[in-house]
């Protein structure tokens, strides 16, 4: 890759390949004049769940894990702003709920009482006094733990699960296709035929299948990296397959051939010449399948082959509503769900965009 | 052509065999021999579980295991299951057919929905309407179906319209024939829907790039310089072309539907193969396990073969050989 390369890489991209910070910034900056209002959203969305991800104990209000009892299946709790003179003990506060039925768990708020929810304070953005009641802005789950902090931290799982599988699958699919369509002969025939294998697999079949090999007792992050293993094992097929057909054709390319011509070895010209022109894309390929790694983790949490309780995911906090008596009386168990479309949906709209930032003839 | 279906069916062979072998490999990676289990179940006598190891060899290395199953495969017999104590071919055949059905009915639907609303979008290219629904279209890409079904079942919950799940009613079998039918019809009304959704949006943008890649093309211009009316250039000119990708998506599309079944069938519980198969791992039931992977890979090869013979069917430029050679 030549400079003016790297350089043209690095504003398509916003990454930093060795330039100053100033070049990137202003890159950045272009491509956000460049983005529609979707991508723009969409770019603020990932952001923030990410932010949830890697500042969870903070933006959490609450321990996932504490089960208030008394507090089973609570409804979401409104919030208000406090009056002027009460705001040094609280800018905000809400109404504590009262249990007036304990068999079908009817709430209701508590017009006299105020629990104030303070900003900043106790080490988390907001959160109300240790000893008092407890504020649950999603409701809590049938074991009175807090939706809103199983959420944060559940985004930890959901937004990395992409992330790594893509990288794997990435890599693998990367190296493989090249090396496939570049090398050709035996070797492509060998790779082909085995991914060729791979894609006819029921894939969703299989992964339950796949799943099946989790020990129930593993921890949470090995459980995590198997499903991520499991789900990367599936992915690089079709992904080699693609880059492959890129490689194929860019192999007969007249730069190549000079490449080859001046005695450079097949490595070096993999490495310097056919993977980097691939480059864009692939990053496109794979911006557009991390939703169906999030996907993948999340259905199998819900089906109860993944990340499994205490630990949350967004997927097993949905499992929840498989109980039909829960789904209607506990509408909120749902919310988790609305993480997950939107998180879907801000890859989507990222990846196509992206595939018309890398292709201007897509652009209809 | 028979000698084409003979050839695809040919392949197949090492295709399945790769497959079945790989889902035997993971079976038998699974943490606790399942006979270990079985023993101490109680209601399984000894008996059983001696016949069954001899049957299938289970204390033989693995290879022996895959040949000793793939021999009773092919004589129709793909073992006993665990948990329901039948062959797993009796079982997997009515499921098959319930998932069959679905995927087939929410298949056309997307298609129904999708075709018509991809032309329209795309004869008005840029306008209201085409902003407002390949917005819409990404929506739909981007609505997890288990979450869909989830928010469909509430619908049904709230409006008391359709059942909440299940395959038929608990009256069931007490109903006549047309009775049935529409029983199994309304169950499989939000089933299909959320299904469908999905498809529905990717065929939407599909048929919308199609068209206007093809309303560019030269001969749409000599239709039109012949002085054919807007109508039959879009219809008989543009249309018929655009269609082509969506024999060809309908092969491609075929493992996700299949896969969004699984997941629809196991959070609305309908008896599919899918849900057939979420409870053999559960239950780590191998036989059944494998049995419904062959029946999946199964029912995809095959629909992947009916989508050649009809892009085939449909598209005169294609024929057998150019199509084996895909």
């Amino acid at each position: 890759m030549n400079s003016t390369q790297a350089q043209s890489l690095a504003e398509t991209y916003g990454t930093n390949n060795g330039g100053a910070s100033a070049v990137v910034s202003s890159a950045v900056a272009r491509e956000w004049s460049l983005a529609s209002w979707t991508v723009r959203s969409s770019a603020l969305c990932l952001a923030m769940f990410y932010l949830l991800a890697v500042a969870s104990p903070v933006i959490a209000p609450y321990d996932p894990a504490y089960q208030n009892r008394g507090m089973p299946d609570c409804p979401p709790m409104r919030i208000h702003l406090s009056a002027p003179s009460e705001w040094e003990r609280g800018l905000l506060y809400a109404h504590p709920m009262l249990m007036k039925d304990a068999v079908e768990r009817i709430y209701e708020a508590d017009q006299t009482r105020k629990t104030y929810v303070h900003l900043f304070s106790y080490g988390h953005l907001f959160t109300t006094e240790p000893d008092a009641a407890q504020f649950f802005l999603f409701g809590s789950d049938a074991l009175g733990r807090d939706l809103f902090s199983r959420i944060v931290y559940g985004a930890r799982v959901s937004m990395f699960v992409g992330l790594i599988g893509v990288a794997i699958s990435f890599s693998l699919g990367i190296t493989i296709g090249s090396l496939s369509g570049y090398v050709g002969g035996l070797v492509d025939n060998l790779i082909m035929r085995w991914s060729e294998i791979e894609m006819s697999l029921p894939s969703f079949y299989f992964l339950l299948a796949l799943a099946a090999v989790i020990p129930s007792g593993m921890s949470t992050i090995a459980t995590f990296f198997m499903i991520v293993a499991i789900m990367s094992f599936i992915g690089w097929a079709g992904f080699a397959r693609i880059i492959r057909g890129m490689a194929a054709s860019v192999r007969s390319r007249p730069y190549v051939e000079a490449a080859r011509a001046l005695g450079g070895s097949r490595w070096r010209i993999l490495r310097l010449h056919v993977i980097p022109s691939i480059l864009g894309y692939a990053i496109v390929a794979a911006t557009l399948s991390i939703p169906g790694y999030i996907l993948g983790e999340s259905a199998l949490s819900l089906l109860g082959l993944g990340i499994q309780e205490p630990a949350a995911s967004w997927g097993n906090l949905l499992a929840q509503a498989e109980d039909v008596q829960n789904l209607a009386r506990y509408p909120w168990i749902l919310i988790p769900g609305v993480f997950i479309f939107l998180a879907v949906m801000s890859f989507n709209f990222l990846g196509d965009h992206l595939r018309d930032r890398i292709d201007p003839a897509n652009l209809r | 052509m028979t000698r084409f279906i003979i050839r695809r069916f040919i392949n197949m062979i090492p295709l399945l065999l790769g497959i079945t072998f790989l889902s035997f490999l993971v079976m038998s990676m699974v943490p606790g021999d399942f006979l270990s289990s079985l023993k101490m179940n109680p209601q399984i006598s000894p008996d059983v579980i001696r016949q069954m190891e001899a049957q299938f060899g289970l204390d033989q290395p693995l290879v022996v295991r895959y040949a000793k199953w793939l021999w009773a495969v092919l004589h129709l017999n793909l073992g006993t299951s665990l948990q329901y104590r039948v062959n797993v071919t009796s079982l997997i055949g009515a499921r098959a057919l319930n998932t069959i059905i679905l995927s087939a009915a929410s298949m056309m639907f997307a298609w129904m929905i999708a075709i018509p609303i991809g032309i329209v979008v795309a004869v008005r290219q840029n306008s209201i309407w085409d902003r407002v629904l390949s917005f819409v279209a990404f929506f739909g890409m981007s609505v997890p179906n288990f979450f869909l079904a989830f928010l469909m079942m509430f619908f049904a919950l709230k409006t008391g319209w359709f059942p909440v799940g299940g395959t038929f009613s608990v009256d069931y079998p007490d109903l006549d024939l047309w009775a049935r039918i529409a029983d199994r019809v309304n169950h499989l009304m939000l089933p299909v829907f959320v299904l469908g959704v999905a498809g529905m949006a990717s065929l939407m943008r599909l048929m919308r790039s199609q068209i206007l890649e093809i309303k560019n093309s030269d001969f749409v211009r000599t239709a039109r310089a012949k002085g054919l009316s807007e109508r039959v250039v879009i219809y008989k000119h543009v249309l018929r072309n655009a269609l082509n990708p969506f024999v060809t998506m309908a092969g491609y599309g075929l493992a996700d539907l299949l896969g969004g079944a699984a997941l629809v069938e196991a959070v609305m519980n309908l008896q599919g193969l899918g849900l057939l198969l979420l409870e053999a791992v559960r239950s780590l039931d191998i036989y059944l396990v494998m049995g419904s992977v062959l029946m999946g890979a199964v029912l995809l090869l095959v629909g992947n073969l009916l989508a050649d013979l009809a892009l085939v069917a449909v598209d005169p430029r294609v024929d057998f050989s150019s199509a084996e050679s895909q």
